[in-house]
């Protein structure tokens, strides 16, 4: 009977923390699995594109999130790190003839590795002057990729075409079908990596050490390491979904991956919500829905409506729409349980 | 060797608009701990409201007041309205805030004012005075200019009561409440005086660089990096800095071949990470101690 209430206690600790998932959750899970890979047979090929970017978005945004909301660590540069998955795929592919799916992984590789080094000297510094040094290094993203000693792979100003890849073993669906399976596929293991990676041990080191850095160096987290690599597993996500980005509109050039890129992130996060992994998801779609509806009444009203939306979301509803969705549906159970 | 002048007195003119920039910027960290990343954008921002003003015809330096003393408005409602409700709830908020901001101001005066590149006239004449050649007219100015607000800003704080209590604020909130000194106020006016500082800055940049709405990215950038190079809790230092980003700016982008002007905005991007790894405090900054 104890060793009942134990593992009822632990179950119900395992859930509220959400290293578990409810009955319910799995089953939202599994709809929204099953809406979208439905998605490209109800919408024209053009929609498909738009939701294979918004997939695109989202692991950035993801890869954003774990730093920023995880792990209390400031990034207005990760547009940098998406220019180099990008890059990565369009070189592989376009230079070395190098299958679109072998790009992802490397894409990956070298932005862990990018990101982690940039995470070093990013040690040193806290919450402002990391926005600082990171803000920097957005500015200067598209000067460096223009760099003229590496235009034989950069292709310069130019920047690098690439071919769009067929679906494989004759599956009769178009090119942008098969695109948008491809990134569902990776989303989701990428997705399932990061709720593992975030749910257990690791996880709970990364939120102490944004809670409270000296609590939890004192506690035995090794605070340096976790941060450098949380820098680098961010970068890793951010990459993927550059990569991913690169091969959906199947062109990468210098002047797309500016400051205003980063922005677009930080905006997904924010609105989609910190610190949690679905409101990724709602980011990705709002960074590519916004502008499509808002273009049609002025070419600067998407940022308008994305820097009215950065501080309304902050005064109002800081969790963005995933803590709301949260908040609706604890209101919701608490009324029925009362009645 | 009238290379190497001509290269460090340009730099010099553009190291007075980073210096204008730097000391907006410290105006604001000094009093609130804050960065304001929306600096360059507000700048921006007062520079169209200056050209439409030129283009009613008032004289150029009726609307370099007017313009100043427009954005110091703007800059105290910004404060009051927008920054006031995140003021001290934790770095992430006032940054996202202020990214906020320079996205609503950026695409603000792209609707206002389109994309397109606008010319913007610069108000000294066409020759410098003394018989000087290793200069232009623009640069000269600009350096007076940026003198002459730099001499105006140091007076204001020196010698007025409001300057001293605006300083009594920046070091002691608690203390200066104490005494009568509202402090919110204060920290309004510093948002003003930065407003209309960068104003200046944005209003001497522009004939060089041409008036759009992205023209203050990268020299925003150089007032961060001249700031922080000078020591961020320091004035004085910040102006110098951004005094020596200008020229080392100039002087690099020329005698290293490499880096061209293809690099510059790298530049700034190493001296950044380069001053905030080996000596955050800056040259002149002083160590900030951190009770744990």
């Amino acid at each position: 009977m104890a060793a009942d209430a134990k593992t009822v206690t632990r179950e119900l600790a395992a859930l509220a923390s959400g290293a578990k998932l409810s009955r319910l959750q799995l089953a939202g899970l599994a709809v929204a699995l099953l809406g979208a890979i439905a998605l490209p047979w109800l919408i024209t090929d053009y929609r498909t594109f738009q939701f294979t970017l918004a997939i695109s978005y989202a692991i950035a945004v993801l890869g954003l999130n774990i730093l920023t909301g995880y792990n209390g660590q400031f990034s207005l540069g990760h547009g940098a790190f998406y220019a180099i998955g990008a890059y990565t795929a369009a070189i592989m592919m376009e230079q070395w003839g190098i299958a679109y799916y072998w790009t992802i992984p490397a894409a990956g590789a070298v932005c862990l590795v990018a990101g982690f080094l940039f995470g070093l000297p990013a040690l040193r510094l806290e919450g402002l002057y990391l926005a600082l040094a990171t803000f920097a290094l957005a500015v200067a993203t598209p000067q460096l990729l223009k760099y003229d000693p590496i235009s034989p792979w950069t292709g310069g100003v130019q920047g690098v075409t690439i071919i769009k890849p067929d679906a494989p073993f004759g599956l009769p669906i178009s090119q942008d079908a098969w695109l948008y399976y491809f990134s569902l596929m990776v989303m989701v293991v990428v997705f399932v990596c990061a709720w593992n990676l975030l749910r257990g041990r690791t996880g709970r080191a990364l939120k102490a050490i944004r809670d409270n850095p000296i609590a939890a160096s004192a506690m035995g987290v090794n605070t340096s390491l976790y941060k450098s690599l949380t820098f680098g597993v961010s970068a890793l996500y951010t990459g993927v979904a550059g990569a991913l980005g690169a091969i959906a509109i199947q062109f990468v050039a210098p002047d797309t991956f500016n400051f205003f890129l980063s922005v677009t992130f930080l905006v997904g996060v924010v609105i989609g919500g910190l610190a949690s992994i679905p409101g990724a998801v709602f980011g990705g779609l709002v960074i590519v829905f916004i502008p499509n509806v808002a273009e049609q009444v002025s070419k600067a009203a998407p940022w308008a409506i994305y820097g009215v939306f950065l501080i309304l979301f902050m005064y109002f509803m800081p969790t963005g729409i995933w803590g709301f969705i949260r908040l609706l549906y604890a209101r919701f159970t608490r009324r029925r349980r009362a009645g | 060797m009238d290379l190497f002048l001509q290269q460090t007195f340009a730099g010099l003119a553009f190291g007075g608009i980073y210096a204008l920039v730097a000391l907006a910027v410290v105006m604001i960290y000094q009093a609130t701990d804050h960065l304001n990343f929306a600096q360059g954008e507000m700048a921006m921002f007062s520079t169209y409201i200056a050209y439409t003003l030129l283009h009613h015809g008032i004289p150029y330096w009726w609307v370099f007041l007017l313009a100043m003393a427009i954005s110091f408005v703007g800059g105290v409602l910004v404060e009051r309205i927008v920054v006031r409700p995140v003021e001290g709830t934790g770095v992430l908020n006032e940054v996202i805030v202020f990214i906020g901001l320079l996205v609503i101001f950026n695409s603000m005066a792209g609707w206002i004012w389109d994309y397109t590149i606008k010319p913007f006239p610069s108000p000294f004449p066409k020759h410098v005075p003394f018989g000087i050649t290793f200069i232009g007219p623009h640069d000269f100015g600009v350096i007076g200019v940026t003198l002459v607000v730099l001499a105006a800003v140091f007076l204001f704080f020196r010698f007025t009561p409001v300057g001293l209590a605006m300083r009594a604020a920046a070091q002691n909130p608690a203390s200066a409440r104490l005494v009568g000194i509202r402090v919110g106020w204060m920290l309004a006016l510093g948002w003003g005086l930065a407003a209309a500082i960068g104003a200046v800055a944005g209003m001497m940049v522009a004939p060089i660089v041409f008036l759009e709405p992205n023209m203050m990215g990268g020299i925003l950038l150089y007032g961060f990096a001249g700031a922080l190079l000078g020591g961020i809790s320091n004035p004085v230092g910040a102006v110098i800095g951004g005094f020596i980003v200008g020229v080392l700016e100039n002087l690099v982008g020329t005698y290293v071949p490499f880096i061209g002007s293809e690099l510059k905005l790298s530049v700034a991007l190493v001296l950044i990470v380069a001053v905030l790894v080996f000596r955050p405090s800056g040259l002149f900054g002083y160590v900030v101690v951190k009770r744990v």
